[in-house]
């Protein structure tokens, strides 16, 4: 483990966490370790702690498990040093924790805003406790970076873009029909959900994780519930664990048939799209069936799960599974043969290995580059721990690469539903009752479709309130990557480079 | 090549009714079309918005785009301009963020148009509720011709507000 010179205190055994308190020095002592030792930045977030002033907390994935460290700034003191030379992420993560609640980084090259389009005083924050309502301001100029030279000129998309997708804005720096740079700026769907979450109950945060990015939302339900029940000692009946991961795995399956077929469609090749849709919606509508909601909201409650599956309804669930995998194993084939298709995916949008490496690419697009991390292989929870899972990587880092990728975690998790399906324990799928609320901290951590979504709970009042509660979309690294794939790529690739990262406006915005 | 015209000939073409949708559902979505078409006469052109909405929304109504649901063989598609968009669709609370990209978008809409607001958010601003971020719904910043409640609203639900609006514009177009 990285700086064993450091008390570290248990937070979780599975997926391990692990707590420790730092002060400056250490703080980027520890960035430096875990850098060079392979780790990764999973998120950065601040919080309040009133009299004492506030803290910023890092937490980073290493083979140990997850390294939770906090640096106290005591009042009076308002910055800690900059992460963003090790990890480029950082930068968008302590901007927006400067919004939230006024600490910054220390010397850090980018402070302008990102979170605040200027519907907030700069001087007012979100975050600090007893903080009263502003009047919202006027939309304030957003300074893009310039390009210049001959022939340079740029093409401004969003916040509404020409379809039916999420808020955000993008600003191409272009020569001819070749993108030189791409800036985003994100921010749009910003609904205050921090916030928000220390006017929730703890027992009922839940329902606002699973909408902080709706086609996450048991991959971010779970997470909430993990970290809560790490903080109140609830243990989760097996049945209800396993319930759980055929709740993921069939949210990953949706999303990627949903994606493979967009990216038939995003290179002029409409059959691919027909064919997913329809599997999709097959799969959403046994969803509703046997799950009562086609997304999969509200699903998972902490404890367990909300309802208990039905044996003809595990049938369906399994019988699908069979009928969907020979379908995308045949659409696998028209994908690979098509040379049209392979004309448009290979060696766009290309994200190298040691580029993705120190952007720190993630969760499937990550896998894509070469970044083999998946928290169902690295860190297993039951059922995983006894299914195992067959980690899907390939090193391209390519379009062709990422739906490469999406078609294989499709046949995995077809293979790990039919296993846990097979396999699924008797007995309840939440306790009788939850054990009584405790104050502390907490974290959950599950891979998603997308990657790696965590959890951050802070706990106060014995456990009745959230004092901070922060939720990390792994979008946060893999906005900054698209940025650099899009690179000496033609402006009409950029949609289908887009949809093969497939990125959450709403889960990063919050 | 082969492969794709296997599976074109072999049954399970989308274009077929699809074997789950024999019952009412399927009915009611080839009402709808007919009404539709028998009350515009011509496409109904949608300009869809997020004002900050969680994606659930916008993946339902994706899904009205699939085979089962087919919105664009009822006569119905989406648009990337406002200027020829005949119903603005939005989901999501309104963040702050959003509310001067929806105000411009609607004033771009040519006249008579249409707003359904998709979702609980829109009302109330749904889990999100009123905040220093979001607005709490769009009822005090545009005329709201239809709301279709849900968390999200299945297909059907939307493809129903959809013609509820429609209507609304035939009645607005008889009456003196």
């Amino acid at each position: 483990m990285p700086l064993a010179n450091l008390s570290w205190r248990p937070l979780a055994e599975l997926p391990p966490m692990w707590h420790g308190n730092v002060d400056a020095d250490a703080w980027l002592v520890a960035a430096r370790s875990t850098r060079a030792s392979g780790g990764r930045l999973v998120t950065l977030w601040g919080s309040d702690r009133g009299a004492a002033g506030c803290a910023m907390t890092a937490a980073y994935a290493t083979q140990d498990g997850l390294l939770w460290l906090d640096l106290a700034l005591p009042p009076g003191q308002a910055t800690y040093p900059d992460l963003a030379p090790l990890f480029p992420a950082a930068g968008r993560m302590q901007r927006a924790q400067h919004e939230l609640l006024g600490i910054a980084a220390a010397g850090a090259v980018d402070t302008r805003p990102w979170l605040n389009h200027g519907t907030w005083p700069a001087d007012w924050f979100p975050l600090r406790e007893g903080s009263g309502l502003p009047p919202p301001g006027p939309a304030a100029d957003y300074p893009f970076v310039p390009v210049t030279g001959d022939g340079v000129h740029e093409i401004a998309v969003g916040p509404v873009h020409a379809g039916i997708i999420e808020p955000g804005h993008f600003r191409f720096s272009v020569v001819g029909e070749k993108l030189l740079r791409l800036e985003a700026r994100l921010g749009y769907a910003h609904k205050g959900i921090d916030a928000l979450f220390a006017r929730t109950a703890p027992e009922a945060g839940h329902r606002l994780a699973g909408r902080i990015s709706g086609d996450s939302t048991v991959a971010y339900a779970w997470a909430y519930c993990m970290a809560l029940e790490n903080v109140w000692h609830v243990a989760v009946p097996p049945r209800a664990q396993w319930l759980r991961a055929v709740l993921l795995e069939r949210e990953r399956v949706a999303n990627h048939l949903g994606d493979l077929g967009a990216l038939g469609n995003d290179a002029g090749f409409a059959f691919g799209l027909t064919r997913f849709a329809r599997l999709r919606e097959d799969w959403l509508r046994l969803n509703g069936t046997a799950f009562g909601h086609r997304l999969l909201m509200d699903c998972i409650v902490p404890g367990g799960v909300a309802t208990d599956l039905a044996p003809d309804a595990a049938a369906r669930l399994l019988a699908q599974c069979d009928a969907a995998e020979a379908e995308v194993l045949r659409l696998k084939t028209i994908y690979e043969e098509h040379a049209g298709l392979q004309d448009r995916f290979l060696t766009t949008g290309r994200v190298t290995p040691p580029l993705a490496a120190r952007l720190g690419l993630t969760g499937l697009a990550g896998r894509a580059s070469g970044q083999a991390f998946d928290l169902r292989a690295d860190h297993p929870l039951p059922p995983y721990d006894s299914l195992g899972t067959n980690m899907a990587t390939h090193r391209g880092g390519d379009v062709a690469a990422r739906v490469t990728v999406r078609f294989e975690e499709v046949l995995e998790s077809l293979r790990l539903l039919r296993a846990m399906l097979g396999g699924l324990p008797a007995g309840a799928v939440r306790p009788a009752a939850l054990p009584p609320a405790r104050a502390g901290l907490g974290g959950g951590w599950v891979e998603g479709w997308r990657g790696e979504v965590f959890v951050a709970l802070e706990l106060a009042a014995d456990g009745q309130r959230v004092h901070r509660c922060h939720c990390h979309d792994p979008s946060w690294h893999n906005w900054l990557a698209l940025e650099h794939a899009v690179m000496g790529n033609i402006v009409p690739d950029f949609p289908l480079i887009n949809k093969s990262f497939n990125l959450s406006y709403s889960g990063h915005d919050r | 090549m082969w492969n794709i015209l296997k599976l074109m000939v072999q049954g399970t073409n989308a274009s077929e009714p699809a074997p789950q949708e024999a019952g009412a559902e399927e009915l009611e979505r080839r009402r709808i079309g007919a009404e539709l078409l028998g009350i515009l006469g011509r496409a109904l052109a949608i300009r869809q918005l997020d004002a900050g909405s969680c994606n659930g929304c916008e993946l339902e109504i994706h899904a009205l785009s699939n085979p089962y649901y087919n919105i664009e063989g009822l006569g119905i598609q989406f648009v990337a301009s406002p200027r020829h968009a005949d119903l603005l669709l939005v989901t999501g609370p309104v963040t702050h963020n959003m509310e001067t990209a929806l105000l411009r978008t609607y004033a771009a809409m040519p006249e008579p148009r249409l707003v359904v607001a998709l979702g609980d958010c829109p009302k109330n601003g749904g889990i999100f509720g009123a905040s220093y971020a979001c607005r709490g719904g769009i009822a005090r910043l545009l005329p709201v011709d239809v709301w279709v409640p849900g968390c999200p609203p299945p297909p059907l639900d939307i493809l129903r507000g959809i013609l509820a609006a429609v209507g609304r514009l035939k009645s607005a177009h008889t009456s003196p």
